[in-house]
């Protein structure tokens, strides 16, 4: 039996465990452990050896992200610690599980990292759309303020720690995490340089860790039972578990919490069901909107970080979007490009200019109106919007699905051109 | 004016942030559930008490997605139009909306009931297509489900 210790208290559908449930089931222990037999430094070191990568997206390692904070005579006070809960991904619906279905486990995670980086208040950023993790962490942090597990001197230590829950209105660049420290600044929602960064100079100008939700739902029980246990759940060198997911014309769509590095054909074909009667599998984007396309060659690779980047990819979020045979790839991509260009926050020219212009020329592919030039421009503008030219990473991540949607499907766009009309319609 | 209550749940937020401006997404917000939207008084009358100018008010309020700077119906429609429910039947369902409510999207219905506005991915991709009426998520809607789902709202 696969362990599962994200997920396992988790029960769709229903309620999720209340404060006394989760204390009989062991919850709070880990934080206890930390607060009784673990210096900060020593929270961080077992994070660091648990290989635990970063599941917002960048798979930055956790551990050494937080050992940026400055600490000792250098240290600022208030150190913030964001969590990061704006899941506004296309196709990614993987940190919704875990707030709507086990907000104590945030909690507690939140606790340790507060306490690993000696953090004073931590806020989580909610997405608006999400009504019901907002209702049932409200309740969590009640509660756990109440129990005194959140406040000034936590459990009679010399720990304190303030949580607010910080609901946004809804755009996805905020869930860049300096865009995001703007918007919480109240500001409009801007990405900011780099460097200074964020573990330096932050919210207010102030030490600021920003952490995924499933990022920060592990540490409990990389503390509780260890970095060579947690290490030993993964298939490969990333430690522990992943929650992935599959959406699309698959039989049976959902989120699954399994061994990271588990392969995508394990999770479409055991876990998704395999594709619906009457569809075949032509692709899929592995984790959210903004990473390349995988085609059939690869679906023996393993969703981890190295794995899925060595294939030409990313594993994002791990969450993927499955591309079937009677769905056209042009105007899949158009979706994709569209959803930037309204999200691009308009501040730098490329992203701001370029998301729009390569759309319009997408929609005129689509609707039977392309030229033979347009695949070429196309292609050269998944450079000129790429990496190192742009302010944020929003651009070039529209450009991932982009380019490889050229690269694995271009006899699609091509026929679009030749026949004038989109042939899946 | 600002209401004394809606002056007294912007209060009740400063607290939890570190300068006053901060308070700005939440107070729009307390102001948009008590009004139904953000009016050009009401953002003026907001930017003043938080020691902004009302421009800068209004760039924060403009950014986002649920801040109303127009009049909405007294429930508003949010289609999910991104990738997995574009794959799974998101145009259809539009359609249907459009053709049964007479509106097309920032449009609201004549009787004042429904506001239509297209959403980005409502995080439920596994259940598409989706939509939101107000805090409602309906999942895996078809056409033929329309009718009986906009009867609940009055």
């Amino acid at each position: 039996m696969t362990e599962r210790p994200l997920t396992e208290h988790i029960r769709p559908g229903e309620e999720p465990l209340d404060i006394d449930a989760y204390e009989s089931a062991g919850g709070y222990q880990a934080l206890r452990k930390a607060l009784r037999s673990l210096s900060p430094p020593d929270v961080v070191k077992a994070v660091d050896d648990s290989h635990l990568r970063g599941r917002g997206g960048a798979g930055f390692p956790t551990g050494h992200k937080w050992r940026f904070v400055p600490q000792g005579k250098d240290a600022r006070h208030p150190t913030y610690l964001v969590i990061n809960a704006d899941e506004m991904e296309p196709g990614t619906f993987k940190d919704r599980l875990l707030l709507e279905g086990h907000p104590h486990q945030l909690i507690e995670g939140i606790l340790i990292a507060a306490y690993a980086i000696q953090a004073d208040i931590a806020y989580i950023f909610l997405r608006e759309a999400y009504v019901t993790a907002a209702r049932r962490l409200s309740q969590a942090i009640a509660d756990a303020y109440d129990a005194g597990y959140l406040g000034r001197n936590i459990l009679g230590t010399d720990l304190s720690l303030e949580l607010y829950l910080h609901i946004s209105a809804g755009r996805y660049i905020c869930g860049e995490e300096t865009a995001l420290l703007s918007a919480l600044e109240g500001r409009r929602a801007l990405p900011r340089a780099k460097p200074p960064f964020p573990p330096v100079v932050g919210l207010w100008g102030k030490p600021t860790i920003a952490n995924n939700v499933e990022t920060i739902c592990n540490v409990p029980h990389i503390i509780a039972r260890g970095p060579d246990w947690y290490r030993r759940l993964s298939h490969g060198t990333d430690g522990g578990t992943k929650i992935y997911g599959a959406s699309g014309r698959v039989k049976n769509p959902g989120a699954w919490e399994l061994p990271m590095g588990t392969t995508i054909r394990e999770i479409l074909e055991e876990h998704a069901g395999g594709m619906r009667e009457g569809f075949r599998f032509r692709g899929l984007i592995p984790g959210g909107a903004s990473t390349d396309f995988l085609v059939e060659e690869h679906l023996d690779v393993k969703m981890d970080f190295d794995s899925v980047q060595q294939a030409g990819s990313r594993l994002g979020t791990g969450t993927m979007v499955v591309l079937d045979d009677r769905t056209c790839p042009v105007g899949l991509v158009l979706n994709l490009i569209r959803f930037f260009a309204q999200e691009s926050c308009g501040w730098c020219t490329p992203c701001r200019e370029g998301l729009p212009w390569v759309a319009r020329v997408l929609e005129a592919i689509e609707n039977g109106a392309g030229r033979a030039k347009d695949v070429e421009m196309l292609r050269r503008h998944t450079h000129l919007l790429g990496p190192g030219h742009t302010f944020c990473a929003l651009a070039p991540g529209a450009m991932e699905p982009l380019q490889s949607a050229l690269e694995f499907f271009e006899e699609d766009f091509q026929r679009h051109i030749r026949e004038k009309r989109c042939p899946y319609r | 004016m600002l209401t004394s209550e809606e002056i007294e749940e912007i209060q009740a937020e400063f607290q939890r942030y570190e300068h006053r401006r901060a308070v700005c997404i939440e107070a729009l917000k307390i102001v948009q559930r008590r009004r139904g939207w953000v009016s050009d008084d009401a953002l003026r009358d907001l930017a003043q008490y938080l020691d902004m100018t009302a421009d800068e008010l209004d760039s924060v309020a403009t950014f986002y997605n649920f801040i109303f700077r127009k009049p909405v119906g007294r429930h508003v429609i949010l289609i999910c139009d991104s990738v997995s429910c574009w794959i799974m039947g998101y145009d259809r369902i539009l359609d249907r909306l459009k053709n049964h409510l007479g509106i097309g999207f920032g449009e609201t219905t004549a009787d004042g009931r429904f506001t239509l506005l297209p959403n980005v991915c409502l995080g439920a991709c596994d259940h598409a297509p989706v939509l939101m009426i107000d805090e409602d998520l309906h999942r895996e809607v078809d056409p033929e489900m329309l009718d009986r789902i906009l009867s609940q709202y009055g």
